[in-house]
């Protein structure tokens, strides 16, 4: 199908794209990469009468300052894919950045778009989950930043005003030994994930500081396994331990039988998944 | 709205909506027919064009996200009537039956050895994991990727040898 009719606004700086989101308020979506916004659009899904389009904004520098990871809401997943950065310093993003989508869907994407769509099956909001990312929010009110946590409230749904941006994601530098991965079972590449898991796992003296655990497409939103997280926190990385808590982010999930598996199937992988997840992990911590 | 898009070198102009996808604006106001409509859900790759030299699927796309840009559709892989070498290679090594998703293939062929100039199968597989074919089984279609990067780095006078002994 066709998208329905809008009118098309092309802003030639941040503060501009604001003004027009907060004259047309919640009649208004920001278009990014549109790899999300685009589909659902011409599904009819979505109909908004305006669209501010922001991809010519820059926004996308990847950099570390201030104990923080800085990711500018408008870089693309090929560059994420591509960063040296993150290859060396935050593993679970490296991991996950070329899983997501496809090739060609990655050249426009971008971070900001993704967790601003906020579909339960969103690679990058996993991620954040288990990495205990931010975000910042920025409207001609001022500006916010949010625990990734607190950003997203339901399926497709976050904290977004309608006269807000999300300008920049940031994600803590790593402190001690850590390590950490995404894994993600699907169909075939381009498909959404049948389910994915986002493990971060960082060590103090050769026990546990902190385990993060983010699930993908097990719930009405990217799920954060926190008692799975807190039967890690301060323990031996035992196999033990690993086998709880890949029992207890099993237990967390609620996924529904569909034509990618049924339930049973799903909370198995995120079990299966969380273990492996873990082991990885704990190798790389162990190596670093 | 009115736009200007450089489409295979060449300024191009229209007043369309602004929800014409950038698909149609190729086909049904620039006339380029080589870009296909597949499957609408931005799964399949047919609609494949590059923009600004990157492969981007047209289906997912304003025309007017386009206005000031450059895209390139298969028609522009054709230079002063010679074969491009991935058209070349494509013929030579039959990267294509029906052929539906072949412009696709091909752009996207040519923006990976832009990037890597002599990739191996794998990551060959793993570019065009975006583009689908439901004829060859992508054997052919890698074989085609691969030997035009070797033509590309062996130079012209190579690279004409291989039109001319199909």
């Amino acid at each position: 199908m066709l998208p329905s009719r809008f009118e098309y606004h092309r802003p030639d700086s941040l503060e501009e794209a604001l003004h027009l989101l907060a004259e047309h308020g919640d009649e208004a979506k920001v278009l990014a990469g549109g790899q999300s916004l685009i589909p659902v659009m011409k599904l009819r899904l979505a109909a908004p009468a305006h669209l501010v389009d922001i991809g010519r904004l820059g926004l996308d520098t990847i950099a570390e300052a201030d104990g923080n990871l800085a990711i500018g809401a408008l870089a693309r997943h090929r560059d994420l894919e591509r960063s040296d950065l993150l290859d060396a310093r935050y593993p679970v993003m490296a991991a996950a950045a070329p899983l997501i989508s496809d090739p060609i869907v990655r050249n426009l994407g971008t971070i900001g778009g993704s967790l601003c769509h906020a579909d339960p099956a969103g690679d990058w909001g996993s991620v954040m989950l288990a990495l205990q990312g931010s975000v910042v929010l920025r409207s001609e009110r001022g500006e916010r930043e949010l625990p990734i946590s607190e950003f997203f409230q339901d399926t497709f749904t976050t904290a977004l005003e309608p006269d807000e941006i999300l300008t920049e994601v940031r994600v803590p530098q790593p402190a001690g030994p850590s390590g950490g991965t995404y894994l993600k079972l699907e169909r075939k590449v381009g498909d959404f994930a049948t389910v994915a898991t986002a493990i971060h796992l960082s060590l103090t003296d050769g026990t546990i500081e902190r385990a993060g655990i983010g699930l993908t497409a097990v719930g009405s939103k990217n799920l954060q396994a926190a008692d799975a997280e807190a039967s890690l926190a301060g323990a031996e990385p035992t196999e033990a331990a690993f086998a709880e808590a890949g029992r207890l982010a099993a237990e967390a999930s609620s996924p529904v039988t569909d034509v990618r598996g049924s339930a049973d199937y799903k909370r198995h992988v995120v079990d299966v998944y969380v273990r492996r997840g873990l082991d990885r992990a704990l190798e790389m911590a162990r190596a670093a | 709205m009115e736009i200007t898009v450089k489409v295979n070198g060449a300024d191009r102009s229209a007043d369309v909506e602004p929800r014409m996808l950038l698909a149609h604006l190729i086909r049904e106001e620039f006339g380029l027919t080589g870009t296909h409509v597949g499957c609408d859900t931005t799964s399949c790759g047919a609609c494949t064009v590059l923009l600004d030299g990157r492969p981007i699927k047209s289906c997912t796309m304003f025309g007017v996200q386009a206005d000031g840009r450059e895209v390139t559709t298969v028609e522009g892989l054709l230079q002063d009537g010679q074969l491009h070498p991935i058209q070349a290679a494509f013929k030579q090594e039959h990267g294509l039956q029906c052929g539906f998703c072949t412009p696709g293939m091909m752009l996207t062929g040519s923006a990976l050895l832009a990037e890597n100039p002599s990739p191996s199968e794998d990551e060959v597989r793993w570019a065009i994991s975006g583009n689908i074919c439901r004829c060859t089984g992508y054997m052919n279609i890698v074989k085609a990727i691969q030997a035009a990067g070797h033509d590309m780095a062996a130079g012209p006078a190579e690279t004409a040898d291989a039109t001319v002994a199909s």
